[in-house]
């Protein structure tokens, strides 16, 4: 049944798939994002209590949804890598992770500025906003980690212990709210059943997470193709492809 | 649209501050990560292009050297 997946685990057919991917998903990137924001700022209506600060949201929630999604990937990235010995996965993490540590960083930043006017702080040591700054700290530790050892194979299994022993960070994440009595508000969209959102606030929220995730994609791919060709660079293939590269390069 | 004028957009009903401060941060940094994510990319590739030429021109020279090694060796045997 998944026999189809089998030719992806080549580094090759991986490099060319994503290849022929990243103008479809920068197309669609550019679309979503160009609506979204536009709607965002300018044509939803603004909230009765928290007035146009409230706008910050379409920024923040995406960010800080895709920061925990990205971690989730890497921690299923590692996962592989460490059980199959696939050494794929592992290029695969080292990619997510500078991805999911900017979109972090997006949300903690982006949360200061709405906190500010809202609960007249920038900064609080409330269970979610340490939580989500705890992640950040995963993320440069994961980033370190694959950058500390000459040999990959070596750094991955590093990083992947340090990403594997973080995932119980997410459920944190994720619950703080409701555990803990904190100043952040519960969350809005992604409660079951109907989220408590007017259909005018949610639809350009929805285009922004898209066009957010989509973006997220585009630099993913890009991020994965640069590891691909790294761990393989004594392969015939990529040393075709190279100096291919350098001649289009030079005839320039 | 829900503002009357430029200036009102600009201002966000009080909030103009916080909210551009938190778009423009974003922007800036996903334009950094896009930007040096695809320096890098070419960075790759010219590193992996530039150890390959010194293998090939060290390869070239050890070639060479031996060639020289066998003919003074013919020349010596004659």
């Amino acid at each position: 049944m998944w026999k189809w997946l089998h030719p992806y685990a080549n580094p090759e057919v991986s490099y060319h798939f994503t290849g022929k991917l990243i103008p479809w998903l920068s197309a669609l990137t550019v679309l979503f994002l160009a609506i979204g924001i536009v709607w965002a700022l300018a044509f939803a209506p603004a909230d009765y209590q928290q007035g146009d600060s409230f706008r910050i949201f379409y920024l923040h929630v995406p960010a800080a949804s895709l920061s925990m999604g990205l971690y989730f990937a890497m921690a299923v990235a590692a996962f592989t890598s460490m059980v199959w010995q696939f050494k794929l996965a592992d290029a695969s993490a080292a990619a997510l992770a500078p991805v999911g540590a900017v979109f972090t960083a997006i949300a903690l930043i982006t949360g200061a500025a709405w906190g500010k006017p809202m609960w007249g702080t920038w900064w609080i040591w409330d269970a979610r906003l340490t939580s989500e700054l705890i992640l950040l700290f995963l993320y440069l530790g994961v980033i370190a980690l694959h950058n500390a050892f000459e040999d990959k194979n070596l750094a991955g299994k590093a990083a992947g212990i340090l990403t594997l022993v973080g995932v119980i960070n997410l459920p944190i994440i994720k619950y703080s709210v409701e555990w803990w009595n904190t100043l952040h508000q519960g969350s809005t969209v992604s409660k079951l059943g109907k989220p408590s959102m007017s259909i005018e606030m949610l639809w350009p929220f929805l285009f922004c997470f898209l066009g957010f995730a989509l973006l997220a994609g585009v630099i993913v791919c890009i991020r994965f193709r640069s590891e691909i060709l790294n761990r393989n660079s004594i392969r015939p293939w990529v040393r075709d492809l190279v100096s291919a590269q350098l001649k289009t390069l030079e005839s320039k | 649209m829900q503002f009357d004028s430029f200036q009102a957009f600009l201002n966000m009903g009080g909030y103009g501050f916080y909210v551009w401060l938190s778009f423009g941060v974003s922007t800036v940094l996903l334009l950094t990560l896009l930007f040096s994510s695809l320096k890098n990319h070419k960075q790759v590739i010219k590193n992996i292009a530039l150890r390959q030429q010194r293998e090939d021109k060290l390869r070239q020279v050890r070639k060479n050297r031996q060639n020289a090694q066998t003919t003074i060796e013919n020349e010596v045997s004659k």
